[in-house]
């Protein structure tokens, strides 16, 4: 029914929803991308391979609007980005690679499996506002990752270092192979380990995060486009909502309840990843 | 301006200009390039109207049924209006390129010689990504 729906129409209804979608994420604190997989993958009749694709798309051009303002301000942090950055983007390779060979039922249940983890990570993990470093450990201090940032809710600056370096940059391996196996963005992942693992205040984690999937998603989004897996009249219309979603929801952001929506986008990441599960298994195709 | 501008480095502020500036580029050449496409002011090479009939195969299938070719094989084909859209895509990969590029000039100068390191390894590994001879197929 859907298939015979005129070529048209579907470039307007991926705008329109992800459109939604990208007001949703804002609100949430999430990414566009770890919503826009599972979902249009799940319901929308185009193949995985092209969901993915798009996907990573989605999430660099979000990162690529985001980033001058984050960098310039000093929230998002190139020196502490540049080490993660190279690993991350490296297994991202190997994560689109492995993605694209796999079969679609793998690849499609392991999506799953993937998205209600991440809602298992969303639901249990604790932020912590300033987490507080002793004294950054030797990679670190190596590295000179550490800085200064003024906090405008304290009208103050606050300083910053990190620690447990090379644990993080192990788990930025596997954030990145992950981003790259699924096209997610991995904003969901970066955020707790640069906060909660490395210590960095959660500003500073969240703006790194945001500019760091612009490095990460651009290294899978090349191997995804040469091997043909990237579909304009899917991918365009998509980033563009989701652009247009987040420029309306950053200003519609102060009237809502950010605990009540991200409530609601951990319910919609359960359904969507127990969508995506019983269609890889082939229970709900 | 004050104090909190002089805390950011000078590499990142490079750095954010150029992604500044060129996601702007890049995002209005994405909306121009894809209404050109959907206006059908240029030809197609794989027409609109039988992408719904393409798009539930994985992409052996797809390229196999419309023979677009892998790598940069696409680029000879710009003429076309979806095509045309891969370039405006392509560029919103290069930007960081040369984002990278443009800081290391900034770090051998200050004589950041691990952090050079870490800018020529990721414009390696950016460049090997976009040179297509990374293919992977089911």
């Amino acid at each position: 029914m859907l298939e015979a729906t005129a070529w048209w129409v579907w470039p307007i209804i991926l705008f329109v929803f992800t459109f939604f979608l990208g007001i949703l994420a804002v609100m949430a604190g999430v990414g566009g991308g770890v919503l826009f997989v599972p979902l249009v993958s799940g319901f929308f009749p185009f193949h995985l391979d092209y969901v993915r694709g798009a996907g990573l798309f989605v999430a660099l051009t979000g990162a690529l609007a985001a980033g001058p303002g984050l960098l310039k301000r000093g929230l998002a942090n190139l020196r502490l980005t540049m080490p993660l950055a190279l690993i991350a983007s490296t297994c991202s390779i190997a994560g689109a690679l492995v993605g694209l060979a796999l079969p679609t039922s793998i690849t499609q249940t392991l999506l799953g499996v993937t998205i209600l983890f991440i809602s298992f990570v969303m639901i249990t993990s604790k932020r912590v506002e300033f987490p507080k470093v002793e004294k950054g450990d030797r990679i670190s201090q190596t590295l000179g990752i550490y800085g200064i940032y003024y906090e405008e809710s304290m009208d103050r600056e606050i300083e910053w270092k990190v620690h447990r370096t090379l644990p993080s940059m192990i788990l930025f391996a596997f954030i990145g192979l992950i981003a790259g196996m699924f096209g997610l963005g991995a904003g969901w992942a970066n955020v707790p380990v640069l906060n909660l693992m490395m210590g960095t205040p959660l500003k500073i984690a969240a703006g790194t995060s945001k500019f760091l999937l612009s490095i990460t998603d651009t290294s899978a989004a090349w191997v995804y486009l040469n091997n043909g897996s990237v579909i304009p009249l899917i991918t365009i219309p998509s980033c563009l909502g989701i652009m247009l979603g987040s420029y309306v929801g950053v200003r519609v952001l102060a009237k809502a309840s950010p605990k009540m929506i991200r409530t609601i986008v951990i319910a919609v990441l359960i359904f969507a990843g127990l969508r995506s599960l019983l269609k890889g298994l082939g229970v709900w195709v | 301006m004050d104090g909190r501008r002089r805390k950011v480095p000078e590499e990142q502020i490079v750095y954010a200009n150029i992604l500044y500036y060129g996601g702007i580029v890049g995002i209005i050449f994405m909306a121009i390039t894809f209404a050109i496409y959907v206006s059908g002011n240029l030809p197609a090479y794989v027409a609109p109207s039988e992408l719904p009939e393409l798009w539930i195969h994985d992409t052996h299938e797809y390229l196999e049924k419309t023979g677009i070719p892998t790598g940069w094989g696409w680029i000879g084909l710009v003429t076309y209006g979806d095509i045309l859209n891969l370039v405006a895509l392509a560029f919103l990969g290069v930007i960081t390129i040369v984002c990278y590029i443009a800081v290391i000039p900034i770090l051998v100068r200050k004589r950041d010689f691990i952090y050079v390191i870490f800018a020529v390894a990721e414009v390696v590994i950016l460049l090997l990504a976009a040179s297509g001879l990374l293919q992977a197929g089911h």
